[in-house]
């Protein structure tokens, strides 16, 4: 399988992961899809560091996967503050900024 | 002619000022507690200053003639680098003899009004206010500057507008004073401008400053000054174009229209043109303005004197048009000054005495001024008759008396100055002396005359008229108490031999030689032009017979021809001024409103509403939702992105 494949792969994880914030309503599956999306980027920089070949592109991916970890913490961490003071884990219920 | 310090008695001609300030402020500040005696100060305050006018008179007389002009610095008013502004009095030949008019015929006013006022409640705000007026009108003639003859002027104006306004409860005396002031506004900006150009081109404000430096500025500067202090005097003395003031002004009690408004303040502006005689002599398009503007208004005055039914009105446009022959005399160089200043000292005596016998009239009429509810009263009123008479007689210029001798001076000065223009200023003032006749022939015989037709008719009550007097009632015409008769009487012996003690043997000429110059040609009493105006004024007096004199005037005003209806409406000066200078500024102004509030405004509003309109509409994008955000965040990427690929390609 060529190089270009795993890119076209990581494009369309990358859709799937943006459609899945955009219509979800449940935080958790919004998290998800942002997973998602975060690792289709991974994907991508491993597949464009294979194709030029350095490893600058997968240096990043790292860094990402880190940064993703602490934010999966931290994120995880505020829905569960939500959740205990709302009872509710929609993200539509979480609107009080508006206006 | 150069000025001297003033030596000798001179020295206290500051008395002369001090004494009706000293009345003034006595009877102003001491309020209704010299209600008693108030009106004796005035009098007294006012003689004083006539005792030591004549002594400075006789003082000055005793001195050679280019001896006469005498200045004494009272004190320094405006010191500033490069701006001296003095308070000081300079006692001339010019200014004595205003002196004595202001202050002689001034006491002999207030001696009438005494007795004129003696029912008003206010006779001794009344006095303080006539004190006022002689402060600031003898600050006028005295001042040795044009900016003391300026505070003078203003005090003068502000005296009139008081004593136009006195009875400040008729609305329209109220309004008659604010017409005043505001038309005299127009000419008080002319004078200061005057002043204001005269300080930037000499330096200086002083006469002797700028009389000995006109020269030098060229006739240009000369003839703008000229036109600026012509505007002045056209404003203080009800000169076309500023001249619609002086009719309503008669709303004012009768001696304030004698003293104020016949006698001496109207007259200011004719002072101011023989006092800068040498800035007139230097500048000759001024001169003609001011003739052209003497000719037009003798005219005017003239006719809209023949169609007024009210007494005062009719002697007010007398009035205007004896003031326009004295401005056309002053217009014409040193030919006219004396004569102008003859016209004026003759007319202060018999136009006060007219205005006297006016009120002496009204007293007895219950302030009736309408002359169609007069007639016959020669019998019942023959003090009046005979003074009023006299003072008739006096300014159509019957010989001997004094109008005859200075009018004359006048006409034959005009003439004299020849060409065209000589030509048409005689012609006019050859008409105006026949329309003159013609309606104080009007007026003599429609009051003094005819049928009483206050007895059928019975008479309404004018200027004010006591309240019960709203219904036509029928009057006791009376003599007037002695008081008021004695004033009349010396005013009418002055209306008598003034004109000829002044010309006959050129003294006035002499007399002021040394101040306005000497005239280019002397001429006899008995000259070609006066003798037209005579046989024009006999004519004038015949057709007012046969008018007025052989048939009955009418009590209601018959519908009269263009000509009248013109003449009854000032000549439409109110229509003018209304259409010309009213209703543009007021559509100014509304056009001002309108671009404030819709310009001005509307830009500053506009702005605010479209900045407030816009946030509301931004502020829905601020919905709450995640998601949107999200959504907005993902096509700002793509759109970033293809923004990027679109520049790269």
């Amino acid at each position: 399988m060529s190089p270009a494949g795993y890119v076209f792969l990581s494009v369309i994880l990358f859709v799937i992961g943006g459609v899945g914030v955009l219509i979800r309503r449940n935080m958790i599956l919004v998290f998800m899809s942002i997973e998602l999306m975060l690792n289709a980027c991974n994907l991508a920089f491993v597949s464009f560091a294979r194709l030029h070949g350095n490893l600058n592109g997968q240096v990043v991916a790292f860094f990402v996967m880190v940064v993703a970890a602490a934010e999966v913490v931290v994120g995880l961490a505020i829905l569960m503050a939500i959740y205990r003071a709302r009872r509710s884990a929609s993200v539509d219920d979480a609107s009080l900024l508006k206006n | 002619m150069t000025t001297l310090a003033a030596t000798g008695v001179l020295r206290y001609s500051w008395l002369l000022l001090a004494f009706p300030v000293f009345g003034a402020a006595v009877l102003l500040i001491g309020g209704r507690r010299t209600d008693r005696w108030g009106h004796l100060l005035g009098v007294l305050m006012s003689l004083a200053s006539f005792v030591y006018g004549v002594i400075a008179f006789v003082t000055l007389i005793g001195y050679a003639a280019p001896d006469r002009s005498r200045d004494l610095h009272m004190y320094s008013w405006i010191p500033v680098a490069g701006f001296q502004a003095n308070i000081g009095i300079l006692l001339d030949p010019l200014s004595v003899c205003f002196v004595l008019l202001i202050t002689g015929v001034g006491s002999l006013i207030l001696i009438y009004a005494v007795g004129y006022m003696a029912h008003d409640t206010d006779r001794r705000r009344f006095f303080g206010y006539m004190n006022l007026f002689i402060v600031a009108m003898l600050l006028l003639v005295l001042s040795d500057n044009y900016v003391g003859l300026y505070a003078g002027w203003e005090g003068v104006g502000l005296a009139s507008y008081l004593l136009i306004g006195f009875w400040q409860f008729k609305p329209t005396a109220a309004a008659a004073a604010k017409k005043a002031f505001v038309a005299n506004r127009v000419g008080d900006a002319g004078l200061s401008l005057a002043i204001m150009l005269m300080f930037a081109e000499f330096g200086s404000v002083s006469f002797t400053g700028v009389f000995s430096s006109v020269h030098s500025g060229g006739s240009g500067v000369a003839s703008a000054l000229g036109l600026l202090l012509l505007l002045g005097a056209c404003g203080k003395s009800a000169q076309v174009p500023l001249q619609s003031w002086l009719l309503d002004a008669m709303e004012g009690p009768t001696p304030v229209s004698a003293l104020i408004h016949a006698a001496t303040m109207v007259t200011a502006g004719v002072y101011l043109i023989v006092r800068s005689s040498p800035i007139f002599n230097a500048g000759p398009t001024a001169q003609l303005a001011v003739t052209v503007v003497g000719a037009v208004t003798l005219l005017f005055g003239a006719i809209i004197g023949c169609a007024k039914d009210d007494i005062k009105k009719a002697l007010a446009g007398s009035t205007m048009s004896q003031i326009g022959y004295m401005t056309l005399a002053a217009g014409l160089g040193p030919a006219g000054y004396a004569f102008a200043i003859a016209h004026l000292l003759a007319h202060g005596f018999f136009k006060a005495g007219l205005f006297l016998g006016a009120g002496s009239v009204m007293h007895g009429m219950d302030d009736e001024v309408d002359m169609r509810r007069y007639g016959g009263l020669r019998k019942l009123l023959p003090v009046t008759y005979v003074t009023f008479g006299l003072g008739y007689l006096a300014i159509i210029g019957i010989p001997p008396f004094s109008g005859f001798f200075t009018k004359d001076g006048i006409i034959d000065a005009a003439w004299e100055k020849g060409g065209t223009s000589g030509w048409v200023l005689a012609a006019c003032a050859i008409i105006g002396a026949g329309i003159t006749a013609f309606y104080m022939s009007r007026v003599m015989l429609m009051t003094y005359f005819g049928p009483k037709r206050w007895e059928e008719n019975g008479v309404l009550g004018g200027a004010g008229a006591h309240p019960a007097y709203k219904e036509p009632h029928v009057p006791h015409p009376h003599e007037s108490p002695l008081v008021m008769t004695v004033p009349m009487i010396l005013l009418a012996i002055g209306s008598v031999a003034a004109g000829g003690f002044l010309i006959i043997n050129s003294r006035l000429v002499d007399f002021l030689a040394p101040v306005v110059g000497v005239p280019p040609t002397s001429h006899g009493i008995w000259t070609g032009p006066g003798i037209i105006a005579l046989v024009l004024s006999l004519i004038g007096i015949g057709i007012a017979w046969v008018m007025y004199g052989r048939v009955p005037a009418p009590v209601i005003a018959p519908h009269g021809s263009v000509l009248t209806h013109a003449a009854r409406a000032d000549l439409y000066g109110d229509a003018f001024n209304e259409s010309v200078l009213m209703r543009p500024g007021q559509w100014l102004t509304r056009l001002s409103v309108y671009f404030d509030s819709r310009g001005v405004d509307g830009l500053v509003n506009g702005l605010a509403a479209t900045i407030g309109g816009t946030s509301g509409r931004m502020r829905r994008l601020q919905n709450g939702f995640v998601r949107s955000y999200a959504l907005s965040m993902l096509i700002g990427a793509v759109l970033l992105v293809a923004g990027l690929l679109v520049v790269r390609l």
